[in-house]
């Protein structure tokens, strides 16, 4: 079932990707008492980008709590807490900080289960912002979800729509995995239908096919799930194009995918990672292996040709990935 | 340990913590314990004094030399040599060896390979105490190098300005692996470092387990009372290498038998305990009997012990798992992958 379909089913909501997050925070505060928020500016401040405001004021200080500027030490809090049962949301305002805390992620929060012989519970968030486009320059533009979805012991998620941003936050709250959560901070005032269903949740693992077609299949991420989604409709009566929004990372939903291109014969892969090593090189080689034989053309990246995003607007604006990037590519096998 | 059946129980964990590491020693020279090893001799005063003075559910977080802390939190000898043999009914069913024993259950979160990696994972524990308003602390476990790493300055800032139950043990063996502490801090003790807390630091003898008790108890009680964290610097001694097998070319033989001669802590409590005719000499042969035969039957567990089944390497990774793992062992093993495995 589309987002569409899904929000159209029960009582929909428009909302924007920013007010689908904090209603998924809000819920979850209300509902247990175990979840709590951790991160820098996240109370008084509303957090850096306003995802948390109001949330101080309503749920107190004790679960809302402002941090130092001190990754390591509120993640690795993060990572105790949710080793003694706790839900902790940990905030790290940009992904390009996860650097910082890395160690805890890695080698504490992703291994903790599994070196334990499965004696523990991992119920950690942690919600971080990417995406380029701010004219932020190279170490608050980044986009980092591939170094986590490789790394064993981590479920990553980056949703394209608020109602996926909703339904997968409260999921990733409610699991005993840990999760990190990456939103793209350069979609957070677009809107989209979301349930109004306080029990709204979206499986993690699972693609959505936003808009079937059967020339091609785009699977795309984040602000090019939409990019891709307006470049189909102006494409429409020429090229039919399937858009798929992954929206689950690790674990991959390969299946949706694989069933897509064997109708379509074609796949483009788009997001905003750099290219060489990546998230699109992991959805074609899952193609490759298991749909090989139906595949009529090359696959097709759209991504960051492996640089860092500079700070000038038309050298940003040259390594960014846009609509007319993903057009190409679909033309280029069509 | 403020009565002598206390002080009898810490003589005998630091017996037992003595014996279960001399013969890991032993057996992992023989090649029948695989992997790194990190002995605990001539520390025990540190971990024995200082989880007497927890409750049960007080939690611990260790290091990478961490079986003195599990002995002294209560872990029991033949879980922990089948871990350290990768056996199955290890406590962590062979996924983590020595390096990683945890007990959940038993508020024991882990020895640690990562040196600094503790004190946040404590931060979090107390917190999560704070929240649910229960009455428990959480102590770290580090060693002197930790304190260069910056993740321990960032757990002590944070369980300051929070005011958290936790309570942060320095074990100066004097060594950070093979560099003199020294080399490695530009301060007289360690300990010091607390006043950048706005939180007490002392520098107790690490080789008087009752000086530790005394003052992690009193560190508990401030947890306890909300006036927030504490740094305790033990001093004390490594008799073993950093790890077994080290070369130990950072220092003199003649240095490591001084200290082994003159101020074992074990050789310390049972001449205390004798001199206030709370035990004689029978008794401490008797009690050295019985651990010993303890750990031998730990030893003989172990050996029989099952190795885990291939297919357990597929097991744990997630609560909930992710369908890559078992698809990947399908299609990546030579024998399509071993069968059983929870995530298959």
């Amino acid at each position: 079932m589309s987002a569409e379909a899904e929000a159209e089913a029960e009582q929909a909501m428009t909302m924007t990707f920013r007010e689908a997050i904090r209603q998924a925070l809000h819920e979850e505060l209300e509902t247990d008492d175990d979840v709590f928020l951790m991160g820098e500016d996240i109370g008084v401040y509303g957090g850096i980008n306003q995802v948390t405001e109001g949330l101080l004021d309503e749920f107190g200080a004790e679960r809302v709590r402002d941090t130092p500027i001190s990754e390591q030490g509120f993640v690795g809090a993060g990572v105790g807490a949710a080793a003694t049962g706790m839900r902790p949301v940990v905030e790290v305002m940009f992904s390009d900080f996860l650097g910082v805390p890395a160690e805890q992620i890695l080698n504490q929060m992703a291994k903790m289960r599994y070196m334990f012989g499965g004696k523990t519970d991992m119920a950690l968030t942690i919600r971080t912002t990417e995406g380029g486009g701010q004219r932020a320059a190279s170490q608050h533009s980044g986009t980092l979800h591939t170094w986590f979805a490789h790394f064993p012991g981590i479920k990553a998620v980056a949703p394209g729509t608020p109602a996926a941003a909703k339904g997968l936050l409260k999921s990733a709250i409610r699991s005993d995995d840990p999760v990190m959560f990456f939103e793209d901070k350069t979609i957070y005032a677009q809107e989209g239908a979301v349930p109004d269903d306080d029990d709204f949740t979206l499986p993690l693992g699972e693609a959505n096919v936003e808009r079937t077609g059967e020339d091609v299949t785009v699977v795309a991420t984040q602000r090019l799930l939409g990019e891709s989604l307006s470049v189909a409709e102006d494409l429409d009566g020429d090229v039919s194009v399937e858009v798929i929004d992954p929206r689950s990372l690790y674990p991959l939903d390969t299946d949706t995918i694989v069933e897509s291109v064997e109708k379509t014969g074609r796949l483009v892969v788009a997001d905003e990672s750099p290219l060489s090593y990546g998230t699109h090189a992991e959805i074609g080689m899952r193609v490759v292996e298991n749909a090989f034989y139906n595949l009529a053309e090359p696959i097709q990246r759209v991504g960051v040709p492996d640089t860092h995003i500079p700070f000038s607007p038309p050298l940003e604006d040259e390594v960014l990935p846009h609509a007319e990037d993903v057009q190409a590519a679909i033309e280029n096998v069509v | 340990m403020e009565t002598t059946d206390g002080r009898r129980e810490a003589l005998r964990r630091m017996l037992r913590i003595r014996e279960f590491d001399g013969r890991a020693a032993e057996l992992f020279a023989d090649g029948e314990i695989p992997g790194f090893v990190h002995l605990y001799i001539g520390e025990e005063a540190v971990a024995v004094g200082a989880v007497g003075a927890l409750n049960d559910d007080d939690y611990i977080t260790s290091t990478h030399r961490g079986h003195g802390h599990c002995i002294a939190k209560g872990l029991g000898p033949d879980r922990m040599m089948a871990e350290l043999f990768g056996s199955s009914e290890g406590y962590c069913n062979g996924k983590g060896g020595s390096m990683h024993i945890a007990d959940v259950d038993a508020n024991m979160l882990g020895a640690n390979g990562i040196v600094g990696a503790g004190p946040p994972i404590a931060t979090g524990a107390a917190l999560q105490s704070t929240l649910r308003d229960e009455d428990r602390i959480a102590l770290a476990f580090l060693g002197d190098g930790a304190v260069a790493q910056g993740q321990v300055h960032e757990a002590i800032n944070l369980a300051s300005t929070w005011d958290l139950p936790v309570v942060f043990v320095i074990e100066n063996n004097q060594y950070g692996e093979g560099t003199p502490v020294a080399d490695q801090h530009n301060v007289e003790h360690l300990s010091d470092q607390a006043d950048a807390y706005n939180i007490p630091g002392v520098t107790v003898d690490g080789m008087d387990v009752t000086a530790v008790y005394d003052a992690v108890e009193e560190a508990r009680q401030r947890a306890l009372d909300g006036e927030g964290p504490s740094v305790i610097e033990a001093e004390t001694y490594r008799f073993r290498g950093h790890f077994e097998g080290d070369p130990q070319a950072y220092r003199e033989e003649s240095e490591v038998e001084q200290w082994e001669e003159e101020r074992d802590p074990i050789e310390a409590m049972i001449a205390k305990l004798q001199d206030q005719n709370e035990i004689t000499e029978d008794e401490v042969a008797s009690m050295r009997a019985d651990i010993e035969s303890t750990i031998d039957e730990a030893v003989e567990n172990a050996r029989d012990a099952p190795s885990p089944d291939p297919s357990e390497a597929y097991e744990d990774m997630f609560d909930e798992p992710a369908p890559e793992i078992g698809q990947f062992a399908e299609q990546t093993r030579a024998d399509g992958g071993s069968t059983g495995g929870e995530d298959r």
